[in-house]
C-alpha cells in the first residue's frame, strides 16, 4: 500500500526539515509508521529547499525519493511561482501554502483547478504572536485542517517534545498558541 | 514493552552505542556519518556512557587508537564514510589481522573523486577483502539491530574479528522513521560483559602485537584469519536467531523475499532492498513470479546460502551500487556468479549497476532490472551482461 | 621448515604469547670479530654495558663489576671496544 506522500517548500533557514521532523514525531505519537528526510544536500541559508514525510498505518519500505506526492506544503510564498509546485502532485492532490490569498486567487496563479487548495498568512500569525516569521510551526496547523492522520492536540504535544529542551516555556507557548491560530484561520477551498 | 522511537540511522547507530557503552570510541567526523559520532559525544559528556572518548586528528590516527584500544583489552568501536574509511585503509586490514573485535559503523558515501558526499557502496566494497566481517543494513531498525548483534559476533571466542555494519548514506543515515529499541538492560545482556583475549594491559602475561612476521609464518598466518571469517557463518546465523528471541527481529545471512514459487529474482543489498520488496509486491499483483535475495552478510561471503536460493531461478539480475574499473562486473555480481559455476542448476545472470554518487533508484528502475532479465532468459540472448540503471545514455 | 608449525596450531593474530622468546633466537654467529677485555684494567665504569646494542656485556650486579661478555648475543659490532676509556676492549678475529 502506497504510504501518503508530503513534499515541503521552504528555503533554508525556514525549519522546513524541523517542521517534517514534528509530523514525524506527531505520526510515532498517533501509532502510524512515517519517515521524514530533507532533500539532501549542502544546506545553504535562503536557498530553495525541499523536504519530505510519507505516513502510513503499515511498515514503509520505500527508500527512493518522493516523486508524487499527496500533498505539497509550501512554506515561503516566494516560491509559489518560482518553484513548480505542482510538480508530480495528482488531481487528488492538496496543496497548503502561506500567503496572502485565497484559495480562489491561488488556484488561478497556480492553474491548479482540481483536488483541494489550503491558504494561511502564517507569516501575518508568526508576526504578530511571536514578534518574528518563523512559520514552521503554524503550517503545522494549518495542516490538521486537511491531514486526518495527526489529531491537533498531537501534533501540538509533537511540538513541544521538539522544542521542549532547546526553547524557553514562553516560546513554546508562542509556537503553539500560532499554530492554533493558524489552524483557525486557514482557509479550505 | 518495545520503545518506539523516531530516529535516523545515525541516531539510532549513537543509541545502540550508548546502551552498549563501550570501553573506548575514536572518531573523526565525515559526511554522512557526523551526526552519529556527535550524538555519541554528547551522550559521553552527559555522563551518559563510561566511554574513554578519543578526539583524533583523522581516520588513520581514529583506526589506530582503535587497534591500541582493542589491543589493550577495551571493548571499542567508530564511525566513519567513505574517503574517512579510504584514509583508515591500512589500519583497517590491521585491525582484522590482529583478530580485534573492533566495530564499526559506516554510513555508505561515494568514494571521490570528483567529491560527492552522496550513497553509494564503493567504500566498503573496497574494504571486503580488508577480513573484516560485514553487514548492511535496509533502514534505521535494521542498522540498530545489526550493531548490537556485532559487538556479539565480533566478540565469539570463534570469531574475533572486527565488523563493519553499514547503512545507506543519507538515504538511512539522515531519514527519520519509526525504530524499535531494545531496553538498555536487555542490550547489555545480550551483548554480555567483553573478555578480551591477550590484553596488553595483563601485566602478568606480557604478548607481543603485530611483530615482523616473514615468509616463515605469515602466509600460515593469513591461513587461519582465512578459516576464521569463515568459521563465523554460523556464528553470525546463530546471533541472528538469539537477537530474535530478544527482539522479535531475527536475522540470517540472508532475507528472502516472496521467493518460495519465483522464476525471476533481484540481489541487492542496502536501503534498495526495502523500494525492491515494495516493487515485487506490485508485480505479483501483474502475475509476475519475482522475488528479492537481500545479501544482509556479504563478507562472509554466504556462498552456499545464495546457490541454494537462486540455482532454482530462470533469471537473476544482481544490483551493484559500486563499479569495479576495468573488472567484469560489480562486486556483487562477480561473486553470484562465481559462487554459481559449480551449481547444477543456474539461472541467467545480469548485472545492473545503479545508483552511483547517490543517483536514486525508483521502483521503474527495478521493474526495468526485472524486465530485462524476463526478456533475456525468453529470447535467450544477452547483448549486455553488465548493464546501468537510471544513467543517462 | 619440517619443525615449523602449521597454520592450526598458531596463536590467532599472529600474537606473540611467550613474553621475551627473543632470548631463544641466538645472533651470536653474526659475528666476523670478537670483543676480548683485559680485566685487569677494567675501571667497572659500564660504558660498555650501557651502550651495547645487544646487552651482551655480562655484569656481576652483586659485586657491582663487569665480568664479559655472552657470545651468544654478541654480535661482534665493536662499540664496546671504541667507548672503552682505558682502551682495555679488544676486537679480535673470530676464527682465532
Amino acid at each position: 500500500m502506497k504510504p501518503l506522500e508530503i513534499r515541503w517548500h521552504g528555503r533554508g533557514g525556514q525549519g522546513v526539515v524541523t517542521a517534517s521532523r514534528i509530523l514525524a514525531e506527531g505520526a510515532l505519537r498517533e501509532g502510524k509508521y512515517f519517515q521524514a528526510f530533507p532533500e539532501y544536500g549542502p544546506e545553504r541559508m535562503g536557498a530553495p529547499i525541499k523536504a519530505f514525510n510519507r505516513v502510513s498505518d503499515q511498515p514503509i519500505r520505500l527508500h527512493c525519493g518522493v516523486t508524487n506526492p499527496e500533498l505539497v506544503i509550501v512554506v515561503d510564498p516566494t516560491l509559489l511561482t518560482s518553484v513548480n509546485v505542482l510538480e508530480g502532485l495528482g488531481e487528488d492532490g492538496i496543496v497548503l501554502a502561506n500567503c496572502e490569498k485565497s484559495p480562489a486567487e491561488l488556484r488561478d496563479i497556480l492553474g491548479f483547478k482540481t483536488g483541494k487548495v489550503v491558504t494561511v498568512n502564517a507569516s501575518h500569525i508568526s508576526r504578530e504572536i511571536l514578534g518574528r516569521v518563523v512559520v514552521n510551526t503554524p503550517m503545522l496547523g494549518a495542516l490538521c485542517r486537511v491531514f486526518d492522520q495527526v489529531k491537533m492536540e498531537t501534533m501540538l504535544e509533537a511540538v513541544r517534545a521538539q522544542f521542549g529542551e532547546k526553547l524557553r516555556a514562553e516560546v513554546i507557548e508562542k509556537n503553539l498558541s500560532s499554530l492554533k491560530k493558524a489552524h483557525e484561520e486557514a482557509q479550505v477551498g | 514493552m518495545a520503545k518506539i522511537m523516531g530516529f535516523n540511522g545515525n541516531a539510532a547507530v549513537a543509541y545502540a552505542m550508548k546502551q552498549i557503552n563501550p570501553d573506548v570510541v575514536a572518531a573523526y567526523p565525515i559526511t554522512p556519518q557526523t551526526d552519529c559520532v556527535e550524538r555519541f559525544a554528547e551522550y559521553v559528556s552527559e555522563g551518559l556512557v563510561d566511554t574513554e572518548f578519543v578526539t583524533v586528528e583523522s581516520e588513520h590516527s581514529a583506526m589506530s587508537a582503535c587497534v591500541g584500544a582493542a589491543a589493550a583489552g577495551g571493548r571499542v568501536m567508530t564511525a566513519t564514510a567513505a574517503n574517512g574509511l579510504a584514509l583508515m585503509w591500512e589500519i583497517v586490514y590491521i585491525a582484522a589481522s590482529m583478530r580485534l573485535p573492533v566495530v564499526m559503523m559506516v554510513a555508505n558515501r561515494a568514494l571521490s573523486g570528483n567529491i560527492n558526499i552522496h550513497c553509494d557502496h564503493s567504500d566498503t566494497m573496497g574494504a571486503r577483502d580488508a577480513g573484516w566481517i560485514q553487514l548492511f543494513s535496509e533502514n534505521a531498525q535494521e542498522a540498530y539491530d545489526n550493531l548490537i548483534q556485532a559487538v556479539k559476533i565480533a566478540e565469539d571466542m570463534g570469531v574475533r574479528l572486527p565488523v563493519m555494519v553499514t547503512q545507506d548514506g543519507f538515504i538511512i543515515s539522515h531519514e527519520l522513521e519509526r525504530v524499535e529499541i531494545l531496553e538498555d538492560q536487555e542490550v547489555k545482556q545480550f551483548v554480555g560483559p567483553y573478555q578480551p583475549r591477550y590484553p596488553l594491559l595483563d601485566l602478568e602475561h606480557p604478548v607481543t602485537y603485530g611483530p615482523l612476521d616473514l615468509f616463515d609464518y605469515y602466509f600460515e598466518h593469513k591461513r587461519s584469519q582465512i578459516e576464521a571469517i569463515d568459521c563465523s557463518l554460523p556464528v553470525i546465523e546463530r546471533v541472528g536467531q538469539e537477537f530474535g528471541k530478544v527482539s522479535g527481529r531475527s536475522y540470517g545471512l540472508l532475507e528472502l523475499y516472496r521467493m518460495e514459487d519465483a522464476e525471476y529474482g533481484l540481489v541487492a543489498l542496502g536501503s534498495t532492498c526495502g523500494t525492491a520488496k515494495e516493487t515485487i509486491d506490485g508485480l505479483r499483483e501483474k502475475g509476475k513470479k519475482v522475488g528479492l535475495i537481500k545479501i544482509r552478510c556479504f563478507r562472509p561471503f554466504p556462498k552456499e546460502a545464495i546457490v541454494k536460493a537462486v540455482s532454482p531461478l530462470k533469471g537473476l539480475a544482481v544490483l551493484d551500487r559500486s563499479a569495479t574499473f576495468g573488472g567484469f562486473g560489480g562486486p556483487v555480481f562477480t561473486e553470484v556468479r562465481s559462487a554459481l559455476y559449480d551449481a547444477e542448476s543456474r539461472p541467467l545472470t545480469l548485472d545492473f549497476i545503479y545508483g552511483l554518487g547517490g543517483r536514486d533508484i525508483f521502483q521503474e528502475d527495478i521493474a526495468t532490472a526485472f524486465s530485462r532479465i524476463e526478456e533475456a532468459v525468453k529470447t535467450g540472448r544477452v547483448e549486455k551482461p553488465i548493464d546501468y540503471l537510471g544513467l543517462r545514455e | 621448515m619440517s619443525q615449523e608449525k602449521g597454520w592450526k596450531e598458531l596463536v590467532p593474530g599472529g600474537i606473540i604469547v611467550e613474553a621475551g622468546n627473543a632470548k631463544e633466537y641466538k645472533t651470536g654467529d653474526w659475528r666476523t670479530e670478537k670483543p676480548e677485555v683485559n680485566l685487569e684494567g677494567c675501571i667497572h665504569c659500564f660504558f660498555c654495558w650501557a651502550y651495547c646494542p645487544d646487552s651482551a656485556v655480562v655484569v656481576d650486579s652483586e659485586n657491582g663489576k663487569m665480568v664479559g661478555f655472552n657470545y651468544d648475543y654478541c654480535k661482534g659490532c665493536g662499540i664496546c671496544a671504541s667507548i672503552c676509556p682505558p682502551k682495555v676492549i679488544t676486537m679480535i678475529p673470530e676464527e682465532s
